[in-house]
């Protein structure tokens, strides 16, 4: 965007994806206008959308500072943050925003992720003692080698956008997908974890790492830099792994 | 996200994909050089001798186990890597990929191993 173009900028146009299920029966687009400032959010944009000109746009927010991952949307096309993504970025315009893609539509840009949620539950994503340990036993150690091991996996902040950006994810809505599979390696990566064997099923379904093409979208997208397509990387080489092993001891087979 | 509260079942994947990458391995590091050393140079007689790829010295190669196993690795792998990228590319493409797919594209490869295996077994050592 050259600089007098910018400078000249005064009011921007929003198209939005809007879904009012008692309404429409199908998602229709409809156009806003709103005053532009340098330091105006596409968050902030609708915020004013919603208190100035229609209190009946939907959209989910909570924290604006990139932490809770709930204003997710596609915003011109990439699956993006409305809260980290700058209305100067984007001049000049129309900005088309849409609910996350490959997900149901609940209401304008709000999606249905229950399905995720079951999913959360599925991978247990939380550390499993091996043993019963009480607290006079003290804090666990981890060298840093260790720590560096599942430590950037546990920044996923469950916003979906690798979700939205996975083209296997959209062919197969079966496909446990990006965020949860690097949040399933994230504890299978803990030194202090001991229930890989009780995620490993999930990991060698072909709904959990086999429906991946190694495409790497979901990564670039990642607004808190998790990298889940090498998590998923790394667990085509463990489910490969465990796949021999089962099929050389398929009863003594360890853990 | 598939429901349900027995654990998914297991997936095969893992043969196919463990030839697919064995095959890409080989294809990165072999596969250009191959093309350029039988496609241009020896017929060409650049950098290489013309005589490089006579019939008695392929033979002679295709007689002794050690070139009997690298021309086995490299027709095999490479098919299974071929098989593995097209299916995947159909699915890419919008294809619903079924038995029928499947057998075609893996049928392909377990083909071309075993010709290439009989033919290279017939040519003795």
């Amino acid at each position: 965007m050259p600089e007098p173009a910018r400078a000249a900028a005064r009011s921007i146009t929003l198209e939005v994806l809007r879904y009012r299920p008692e309404i429409e029966a199908a998602p229709v687009w409809q156009s806003y206008v709103v005053p532009f400032s340098e330091d105006l959010s596409v968050l902030q944009a609708l915020q004013h959308v919603k208190d100035e000109l229609d209190g009946s746009l939907s959209f989910r927010w909570s924290c604006r500072m990139a932490i809770c991952g709930s204003c997710g949307m596609m915003i011109d096309g990439r699956p993006r943050l409305a809260c980290q993504t700058f209305l100067r970025e984007l001049l000049p315009g129309p900005v088309r925003l849409e609910a996350l893609a490959h997900w149901p539509i609940q209401r304008d840009l709000v999606i249905d992720a229950s399905g995720f949620i079951a999913g959360l539950e599925r991978i247990k994503p939380y550390l499993i003692p091996r043993q019963p340990r009480p607290l006079a036993a003290g804090e666990y150690r981890q060298s840093p080698h260790e720590l560096e091991l599942f430590e950037p996996y546990s920044a996923c902040i469950n916003c979906l956008l690798c979700y939205a950006a996975c083209p296997q994810f959209g062919l197969d809505p079966g496909f446990t997908g990006p965020g949860l599979l690097a949040l399933l390696h994230r504890y299978n990566a803990d030194s202090r974890d001991g229930g890989r064997a009780q995620r490993m099923a999930a990991v060698n379904a072909e709904h959990g790492v086999w429906s991946c093409t190694a495409v790497g979208y979901c990564s670039e997208v990642c607004p808190k830099a998790v990298d889940p397509a090498h998590a998923v990387n790394q667990n085509k080489v463990n489910s490969a792994i465990d796949y021999l092993r089962h099929l050389l001891a398929p009863r003594g087979a360890p853990p | 996200m598939s429901s349900g509260t027995s654990p998914p079942a297991r997936s095969h994947a893992p043969i196919f994909w463990l030839l697919f990458g064995a095959g890409g391995m080989l294809s990165a590091l072999f596969g250009p050089a191959l093309v350029f050393i039988t496609g241009i140079a020896a017929p060409l007689g650049i950098v290489i001798p013309h005589d490089l790829l006579s019939y008695p010295r392929v033979l002679a190669l295709s007689q002794h186990w050690a070139g009997k196993s690298l021309l086995f690795v490299i027709v095999a792998l490479f098919a299974w890597h071929a098989a593995h990228r097209l299916l995947h590319s159909l699915h890419d493409l919008g294809l619903r990929i079924g038995p029928a797919t499947r057998l075609l594209c893996y049928g392909s490869a377990s083909l071309l191993t075993l010709v290439s295996a009989a033919g290279l077994l017939a040519l003795g050592f």
